[in-house]
């Protein structure tokens, strides 16, 4: 419900938004979260907290809106924005840098660790211009993978100084974002309407498998990884256009569903959750696609996630989570879809979902937390 | 109304002449070589907009002495304040709902909703307002507090006006419920006492407290006679000899008539009672009742509207206005809207008394009461520093329907003037500019030449910048502006060898011309190092590759290579003769077709048939013959070399493919 959102304005343009992870064996809901801002004049990084405690309630609910602990300047527009454990997030810059900062949660202060300079680059990384913008990145510690508008995708780790592994052009277009499919293994989508597999422990500087959507080559600006089953990925176009491909066959996406009428900026499969996803875009719309609405059909521990589905058997799962987001005809009976945000205008760059909680971030300048996401 | 001249510091007006140049939203002012010439003309700039401000040193001028500045002056500094943005983004969503808002709704219904959109702008006002009080509560560098401090009180006052407007204009408050209106509005700005109500009713004793009586006094020249009361009671239990007194007065306070929002009763009964009890309380008045207690009888005399009487508390009411409200609550409660011009233009003389001349508020509310709205807009746009309020109330004072007879003598009305004003403002900042489009939007005349010229210069610094950029003009099919932003990132793409992202641009574009461009520079790599790159956009062009036909020979071109890498050599070889005779290829490639074809007729299987061959040479002969450098393959060795060979290889092939095609057909 509308009501249980909270929302700020914060003087910036928000690109990226993220939850802090939780630690393994967390009960509470999660509570910080990461903002970039872009398109200012002064870029900064920010770390929230979702719930006010000052202000909780009588009943111990929380009030009010989410409150600053900490910032720092950040040079050029936040592209993309990763928490690589609890303290340290990496993010990508429009001035082709990569940088870890730090948040001491001690003293509620934020600083650079570690940079790595132009790590994206058009033509030549020496000379004072020249940087190309860092459109996307992804980490699994220790591990950063990150992609640009040079084509170009790095490997880095967290505790080296130089790069891992650097794939110089590898798309002639612009690389828009990445995830990990495995872990050797990314996928990464472009320009040109790509969805393109790459195995990191091949030296060939080539993808393993390249998908494309059919006819008009729609830019693919998003893409993420069912969290259970990753042969089934989702990914975002400048259409509007989710689009849904099982990475085990074909070279065409299995469905395409219409709900945005603008760029989809981001979708993520609820981490623990995916029956359940999420989509934002330009056109100031946020939806909630839900593939959980015909319970009946669906054995009841795929609410709860994670790894009981590992003890059952695999016919199960595809009877039932299959059929819910890879069938040809996804019917409405079959999936629910919910725009959270009825009458925005401008463009919802950023969301992030975890355990029961959403944040999301727009060119209006103002952030939203919704604590109740399933109530 | 003159408009005050501005002086732009730093620009030294009395040494040289200044020059200037308007923009969109700023004014460019500089010193010229000319010295003082042309006696008293006027230096400073005086414009009917130009409410400007000096805001930075841009830089010097070239070929003028270095001493000389450019300066920069914008026209709303506000814009640059960054607790505002918040106003800024608030508002604008309130602005589209409004747009967007049902004109159908009739009467009642209508309003309600119009007043409802006129409180939430100043709800936003409001918590802007707190936000910079914080701010200048929490910061310790002084300068900065001041400036804080100025802005809370500008809000302050735009807040002020804003509610008086919204009683007078918007809700159009009429007589018994005007007067209650106006007592709110008066409750909620003057402040000034609140704290002093506040120290006193926290007091231990409060009857005890050296200010109980102005505290008193607070509540009856604001109308809160419950309160006032409440006050009282505690006095008189202190004081038991004059308890028939504060009985007496209670009892007046209690029972006098206010007029109600509902209408169970008409004015005329109101004033009926009303009649009645301002008679009793002269009576009581006369007969000396409260003669003992000057306090007393200061209020009682309060209570029948006693003009001398309210004056004395001038400290109380800090301003005219609420000596207006207290006066009219007290001697005109049932006051018409068309009356209030003649009690506020006394009451401001009554209380200012020829001390103080009028400040540009008094004179701005001075002209709501007057119901000139226009004069309102305009004394605003001259005082406040920023288009944001005068573009919103207008906007709003239009869909109530009340500017419609106000048309401007230039361009259009002057609702589309102001937030076109406004709009510019906002699309000369570095981050707000995407507010700017939708205002934009909303001014039919004019809106959409202003959006073309300003989206044009908002700087491309990324890929997706330049995507939100494009989304807004493909929204409105500005084609024009798409075109030309598409060749902006096609050409920095190309710039930085990004031969396939340029090529995806211009492809977005449908830029024919472009496209072509960015194939030869393709095809010129291909010759330099012998393959290709990009392949992966080349091979997956899929229908773009209509766009422009030397992107569709590039493709093409591609495939054959790909056919032959597979061997499947007599479709290469039927492709490759196709793209010159059908004229795919531009003819400057022909020599390098011809010489692709060299392996393939050297293969061991006759690939070309007779025909094909005979083609071939014609498409060599052509080429030689027909060109107009003919002299240049005379004069390269390598170039006549090449020649030769394709002459004997196709010769050679066309003896093998006559005995071959001849075995064929005789057996």
């Amino acid at each position: 419900a509308m009501e249980d959102v909270s929302a700020k304005f914060v003087s910036q343009k928000i690109s990226r938004t993220r939850w802090r992870p939780l630690p393994a064996a967390a009960l509470q809901p999660p509570d910080i979260f990461a903002t970039g801002s872009w398109d200012n004049e002064d870029n900064r990084i920010s770390i929230w907290s979702a719930s006010d405690l000052g202000n909780a309630g009588l009943n111990g609910e929380y009030h009010g809106e989410p409150h600053l602990l900490c910032d720092i300047q950040h040079n050029g527009d936040v592209m993309d924005m990763q928490f690589l454990d609890q303290e340290r997030i990496v993010v990508a810059s429009s001035t082709g840098t990569v940088t870890i900062f730090r948040h001491h949660q001690n003293n509620q202060t934020l600083s650079a660790n570690h940079r790595w300079e132009k790590a994206h680059y058009h033509v030549d990384q020496d000379t004072s211009c020249g940087g190309a913008a860092c459109t996307g990145v992804v980490c699994n510690n220790p591990e950063i993978v990150t992609v640009g508008e040079d084509g170009r995708i790095n490997l880095f780790r967290a505790d080296q100084k130089d790069a891992v592994r650097t794939i110089d052009n590898a798309d002639s277009s612009t690389l828009h974002a990445v995830t990990f499919l495995r872990t050797t293994e990314i996928l990464t989508v472009n320009s040109i309407g790509q969805l393109k597999i790459w195995d990191l422990r091949q030296q060939r500087n080539e993808p393993s498998q390249i998908f494309s959507l059919a006819g008009d080559r729609v830019p693919l600006h998003c893409v993420d990884r069912h969290p259970n089953q990753q042969h089934i990925v989702a990914t975002g176009g400048q259409d509007g256009m989710l689009s849904i491909w099982d990475i085990r066959q074909g070279t065409m996406p299995v469905s395409l569903l219409n709900a945005h009428e603008a760029e989809m900026w981001e979708v993520h499969f609820h981490p623990s959750d995916p029956d359940h996803l999420f989509t934002c875009s330009e056109d100031g719309s946020l939806w909630h696609w839900d593939t959980s609405t015909n319970v009946s059909e669906k054995p009841s521990f795929l609410h709860q996630g994670g790894r009981s589905t590992a003890y059952l058997s695999h016919s199960t799962i595809n009877q039932s989570v299959v059929s819910a987001w890879l069938s040809n005809d996804p019917t409405k009976d079959r999936m629910e879809i919910t725009n959270l945000i009825p009458n925005q205008t401008l463009s919802v760059n950023s969301l992030d979902v975890l355990g029961p909680c959403l944040v999301y971030g727009t060119d209006a300048e103002a952030i939203y937390v919704n604590r109740q996401l399933f109530a | 109304t003159s408009v005050p001249p501005q002086v732009v510091p730093g620009a030294d007006s009395s040494a040289r002449q200044l020059c200037f140049a308007w923009g969109p939203a700023e004014v460019l002012v500089c010193e010229t070589l000319f010295g003082r010439a042309g006696g008293s003309r006027s230096r400073c700039l005086a414009g009917a907009a130009a409410r400007a401000l000096t805001d930075s040193v841009a830089g010097t001028e070239d070929g003028v002495p270095s001493s000389s500045c450019v300066f920069v002056v914008r026209r709303d500094q506000d814009i640059y304040i960054q607790t505002l943005r918040k106003l800024f983004n608030e508002s604008h969503a309130i602005f589209m709902g409004l747009q967007r808002s049902e004109e159908e709704l009739a009467g009642k219904s209508r309003k309600a909703q119009l007043v409802q959109v006129s409180k939430n702008y100043r709800s936003v006002i409001r918590a802007c307002m707190e936000d910079m009080h914080q701010a200048a509560v929490s910061t310790r560098d002084p300068a900065l507090q001041g400036q804080y401090s100025t802005q809370v009180s500008i809000l302050s006052a735009m807040e002020l006006i804003w509610n008086l407007c919204e009683i007078l204009f918007v809700e159009a408050a009429t007589a018994g419920p005007l007067l209650l209106r106006l007592l709110d509005w008066v409750r909620l700005h003057v402040c000034d006492v609140d704290s002093m109500v506040r120290e006193v009713l926290s007091s231990e004793s409060p009857s005890k407290h050296k200010l109980f009586w102005n505290v008193v006094d607070v509540f009856v020249l604001q109308g809160r006679m419950d309160e006032a009361r409440h006050l009282l009671s505690k006095e008189a239990s202190a004081n038991p000899t004059s308890m028939n007194m504060y009985k007496i007065l209670d009892d007046l306070m209690k029972k006098m008539p206010v007029p109600s929002l509902s209408n169970t009763q008409t004015l005329t009964e109101l004033e009926l009672k009303w009649q009645h009890w301002h008679e009793e309380c002269q009576r009581y008045l006369q007969d000396g009742t409260f003669a003992s207690s000057p306090h007393m009888e200061s209020i009682c005399k309060i209570l029948l509207g006693d003009e001398n009487a309210i004056l004395e508390k001038k400290e109380l009411m800090t301003t005219w206005y609420h000596f207006l409200v207290t006066r009219l609550l007290y001697s005109h409660p049932t006051v018409k809207p068309m009356e209030l011009r003649f009690y506020a233009q006394s009451s401001m003389d009554l209380f200012l008394g020829g001390e103080s001349s009028p400040e540009p508020l008094d004179m701005i509310l001075m002209a709501a009461f007057e119901f000139e709205m226009h004069q309102v807009i305009k004394e605003c746009s001259i005082v406040l520093s920023n288009w944001w309020f005068v573009a919103h109330l207008t906007d709003l004072l239009d869909h109530c329907k009340l500017l419609q007879s106000h048309n401007l003598y230039f361009g259009s009305n002057m609702r589309e003037f102001l937030l076109l004003e406004y709009a510019s403002g906002l699309f000369s900042h570095h981050s707000l500019w995407q507010l700017g489009v939708d205002y934009f939007d909303h001014c039919p005349e004019y809106g959409r030449v202003y959006l073309e010229l300003h989206i044009e210069r908002i700087p491309l610094s990324t890929e997706q910048k330049a995507l939100k950029v494009l989304r807004i003009c493909e929204q409105r099919q500005m084609h024009e502006q798409v075109r030309s932003i598409c060749k902006i990132m096609a050409m920095k793409a190309l710039r930085n060898n990004r031969l396939g992202s340029a090529l995806s641009w211009s492809i977005r574009a449908k830029d024919a011309a472009f496209a072509t461009l960015i194939s030869d520079r393709f095809l010129k790599d291909y010759c330099e190092r012998g393959c290709f790159s990009d392949l992966d956009l080349i091979d997956n062009l899929g229908p773009s590759m209509l766009l422009s036909d030397r992107l569709t020979f590039l493709g093409k071109y591609r495939e054959f290579h790909r056919l032959y890498g597979e061997k499947r050599f007599p479709e290469a070889a039927r492709l490759l003769l196709t793209l010159m005779t059908a004229h795919i290829a531009p003819c400057s490639f022909w020599m390098t077709l011809l010489t692709d074809a060299l392996p393939l007729l050297e293969q061991k299987e006759v690939i070309f048939s007779a025909e094909q061959t005979y083609e071939l040479m014609r498409c060599l002969e052509d080429l030689t013959a027909g060109n107009p450098d003919k002299q240049k393959f005379q004069d390269d060795d390598v170039e006549t070399t090449k020649v030769e060979m394709l002459r004997l290889a196709l010769a050679r092939n066309l003896a093998r493919v006559i005995v071959k095609e001849g075995t064929v057909e005789g057996s």
